[in-house]
């Protein structure tokens, strides 16, 4: 218990510490980091549009924080969700727009089912090389990005005329496909934020659920944790990797849908596989493998991105500084060793000048061990 | 030679070394003397506390308090490489050694000799010829690592040691891999050694060999240093008693074995490993219910190999396994588990246990999908709990809560934990394989006494061990395996540590009898 109390506070410290590290590079190069970051807090949370436009940002980055997470609860590292992600995204505009004689819900069950299929089949062909032939789960993920972004573009751009708005995009989904709520449009001022949040919070519940109550998840869990171990128990390790990477490509997928659906309403030819799928890592990675920590560390992340769109305005922090922060934080929550001896060598001294004091001093430790049994 | 005076200084003394972790105290004010020209052994339980107090020895670990002194002269071992230079060195139980390397580049390696820039291989064979010759350590400087024999390869790590001029030698379980002759060899060479005048440390928890070994035994109890005695004229069970802190019993008592039908029938096993060597070759081998059959064999004879491809862990090349009439050749872990195997594997921590994993998941980790662990694909963890509470409470696991993971339990206690997960569930045959390997004696006294009862409920138990002893004191009938074959099966009660050791190298029974019979004439005359 104590243990998940420490990788709160690392993460918590991380957080802290990138930001104060993000301050310094601001001073070095001459901006105030207080107006700075005032002008960050000032934009994030200063326009209900702003606010809508964090949620819409947060959906996807807690999706494919939720498939990083459980590909990692197998021993997987899934770096392929940026692909798993497009596919899903370019599948599910595909679909709503292909179909317009469907009722609107068949066209939204339709559309979501047909991008998380193929999101879990970008997972699941990575997931069966490992399993089966022992291959490196990282090359195939990284190689099959490209693979899913070359095939991606080429779809849109061969997609029938009547669907397309440009050579390189799709027509919006519209009032058919999207999974935009009119009420929460119009109180966030017409701001991108759609069902997707709200579908994104009921999945992790679920995936939380799956992997911490069913017998897959503990499967999952026990092939992760020591796969010689699971198999000697009858568990077969090669079908559980294989379903584990399959579930984790389906929730980047069902993060692509709600960018599709949700967020941008149509889908159109990228440079490089979408961000968010990468940004899901870092969002596991802060979210220190709590599921919670997953919706807080996207949420993070998400007001960081629009706050740090209105800093070159007001301050004239240029938006790289963001990106710099985010990056700070994940290289602080990588090197977690050293923050771990931070925090002993603080409990050390705490414990040391304890036992050196006599009376009400000597109790310090003691009380501290109480607060850790509370919170656990 | 060394005078009187020299004599009776120790030539390591260690006063009330304290070693805390935390607020664990692993060493709590132990003391300890050794001579030149001794052998002292280190008596304890496994985590009593004698890794600790050595790895202070050698530098790995810095005590909380207490002084160490080297020949009278108080000394910081603040690393290794200090120790060594001190001359303390330490013949390591996993052997550190370059497979690649011969014997001598393995001896120089981190303590090379050079000539310019390059390496005086020449000198360097002259010494150690010299130290061969000088302590009677038989091994070839020139010949590769990879060829020549566990025994030998000890020897290799004894002449590291020897090389860097080391006076305080530790042996850290050195028998656990060799077999009774090189047992007996290695006896013979850490005697030589202390008649030279070094000062050497046995650990161990073998006790015949404290009494064949060592001159005065030292022995540790959770942490505290108690008497000090001479080993001789000692019996093993006073050792055992004064290890434990109680009385324990040697030999097993058991009934004779009620043999029933054929439970286990193993025909023409052939099995390879991943590098595609044959491990196991063409075996045949049945077990019936109601009798412990052992399989003994130096390590790596293929007995890894026989247990995996009966459980299903490995694939079977060719042959068939037979478990109570029904094949279970190349099944799935899971169904063989299902038809009725308990399997308390050699290695707890790659197999037997998921470490990282809380206790209560342990006890449940084949049958978690089974009615009343699981409903509908949901875990009930209230069935769970309440199923690893009454193990816990049945097989005496010690551990502050079933929500623990695994891993925090100590070495006795999770090969109790196996025991408790294996031996509760049904089953018609239980393989145990190496099952009391690391444990001290009051566990493998637990151990011992939960087989033997299988037994006599019925079940049929496969035993496979490299301890000699402990396959004598168990096994109904002995199967000696050797190159991944049977090479014979003896009647427990007719045979002996010697007969089994010949067969072991690979001799026919026939032949072993003969060889000790002669061996026996000669030295009547």
């Amino acid at each position: 218990m104590t243990q998940t109390n420490n990788k709160a506070l690392i993460a918590v410290l991380s957080v802290v510490f990138g930001l104060v590290a993000g301050a310094i590079i601001m001073l070095i190069f001459g901006y105030n980091p207080f107006s700075g970051y005032g002008s960050l807090i000032a934009t994030a949370f200063g326009t209900p549009q702003n606010i809508g436009e964090i949620f819409s940002q947060m959906t996807p980055l807690i999706l494919t924080g939720l498939s990083f997470l459980v590909a990692q609860q197998a021993g997987f590292f899934n770096i392929g969700m940026s692909g798993q992600l497009y596919a899903a995204w370019v599948g599910s505009v595909w679909f709503a727009l292909a179909f317009p004689q469907l009722p609107d819900f068949l066209i939204i069950i339709g559309a979501t089912l047909f991008g998380v299929i193929l999101g879990g089949i970008s997972g699941l062909i990575p997931g069966y090389l490992r399993a089966k032939f022992g291959a490196s789960e990282v090359i195939i993920t990284i190689m099959l990005n490209y693979v899913i972004l070359y095939l991606g573009n080429s779809a849109i751009t061969s997609f029938p005329k009547a669907i397309r708005q440009t050579t390189d995009s799709t027509n919006q989904v519209g009032d058919h496909g999207s999974i935009a709520i009119k009420w929460l449009s119009d109180l966030t001022n017409q701001s991108s934020i759609s069902a997707g949040i709200f579908i994104a919070v009921i999945v992790t519940i679920l995936v939380w659920f799956i992997m911490k109550k069913t017998t897959f998840g503990f499967s999952i869990e026990a092939v992760g944790k020591n796969a010689d171990a699971a198999k000697y128990a009858g568990i077969n390790e090669k079908a559980t990797q294989i379903w584990a990477m399959t579930l984790s490509g389906a929730l980047a997928g069902l993060g692509g849908v709600t960018e599709g659906l949700g967020h941008y309403g149509n889908v159109f030819v990228q440079n490089s596989t979408p961000e968010t799928g990468f940004n899901g890592m870092a969002v596991a990675l802060l979210g220190s493998g709590s599921f919670i920590g997953v919706i807080l560390a996207a949420a993070l992340f998400s007001a960081l991105t629009v706050g740090g769109s209105g800093m070159p305005n007001i301050s004239g922090v240029p938006t790289e500084l963001v990106s710099i922060v985010i990056a700070l934080i994940i290289f602080f929550v990588g090197s977690s060793y050293l923050i771990q001896l931070l925090i002993k060598k603080i409990k050390a001294a705490d414990a040391a000048s304890a036992g050196s004091g006599k009376g009400p001093k000597g109790k310090k430790p003691k009380k501290t061990d109480q607060t850790e049994e509370a919170q656990a | 030679m060394v005078n009187q005076t020299q004599q009776d200084i120790p030539a390591i003394e260690m006063k009330h070394i304290v070693k805390k972790f935390g607020d664990f105290a692993a060493n709590d004010d132990i003391n300890l003397d050794v001579k030149a020209g001794e052998i002292h052994a280190l008596l304890g339980e496994n985590g009593a506390g004698k890794s600790t107090l050595m790895n202070i020895l050698s530098g790995l670990l810095q005590p909380t308090s207490g002084e160490i002194f080297l020949r009278g002269q108080k000394i910081t071992i603040k690393d290794p490489a200090t120790a060594a230079k001190l001359g303390i060195g330490m013949v390591h139980q996993h052997f550190m050694l370059v497979d690649a390397f011969t014997v001598a580049e393995n001896i120089i390696l981190g303590a090379e000799t050079t000539k310019g820039m390059s390496l005086d291989l020449k000198a360097a064979k002259q010494r150690i010829q010299e130290l061969v010759d000088k302590y009677k350590l038989a091994v070839d400087p020139e010949a590769l690592t990879a060829d020549i024999s566990v025994g030998q390869q000890q020897r290799v790590e004894i002449l590291k040691t020897l090389y860097r001029q080391a006076d305080v030698l530790i042996f850290d379980e050195p028998t656990a891999v060799l077999t009774p002759q090189e047992i007996q060899e290695l006896i013979a060479i850490m005697k030589n050694l202390a008649a030279e005048g070094k000062a050497i440390i046995l650990i161990t928890h073998k006790l015949e060999e404290i009494r064949q070994a060592a001159d005065r035994v030292t022995v540790i109890r959770a942490g505290k240093s108690y008497e000090t005695f001479d080993a001789k004229n000692v019996s093993a069970v006073t050792l055992a008693e004064k290890m434990v802190g109680r009385k324990v019993s040697f030999t097993t008592e058991k009934k004779p074995a009620q043999v029933g039908k054929n439970i286990l029938d193993i025909e023409h096993l052939t099995v390879q490993n991943a590098e595609g060597v044959t491990k196991v070759n063409d075996l045949s081998l049945d077990i019936h219910a109601g009798e412990i059959i052992g399989v003994a064999g130096i390590d790596g004879n293929g007995q890894t190999e026989l247990v995996q491809a009966i459980t299903g862990l490995t694939h079977i090349q060719s042959g068939k396994v037979t478990l109570d009439g029904k094949d279970i050749t190349n099944k799935s872990p899971r169904k063989i588990i299902q038809s009725g195997t308990a399997h308390i594997p050699e290695d707890r921590l790659r197999h037997g246990l998921e470490v990282n994993m809380s206790l209560a998941y342990n006890m449940v980790i084949q049958n978690y999908y089974e009615s009343p662990y699981a409903k509908m694909g949901v875990l009930q963890w209230k069935a769970i709990a309440d199923h690893a509470r009454k193990l816990v409470n049945q097989f005496d696991v010690k551990i502050t809560s079933i929500e623990e993971p695994a891993g925090a339990l100590s070495g006795g206690n999770q090969q109790k934990a196996v025991l408790a997960r294996e031996l509760s569930r049904k089953s018609k045959i239980v393989i145990a394989a190496q099952p009391t390997r690391g444990l001290d004696v009051g566990a493998i006294e637990y151990i011992h006494k939960q087989l033997v009862s299988q037994r006599d409920l019925g079940k049929a138990v496969l035993l496979v061990s490299f301890e000699l002893d402990e396959i004598l004191d168990l096994a109904d009938k002995i199967a000696v395996i050797s190159s991944g074959k049977i090479i014979g099966t003896v009647d427990a009660k007719e045979t002996s540590k010697e007969e089994l050791g010949l067969m072991m190298t690979g001799m026919s029974l026939q032949k072993a009898r003969q060889e000790l019979s002669a061996t026996k004439a000669e030295a009547k005359q």
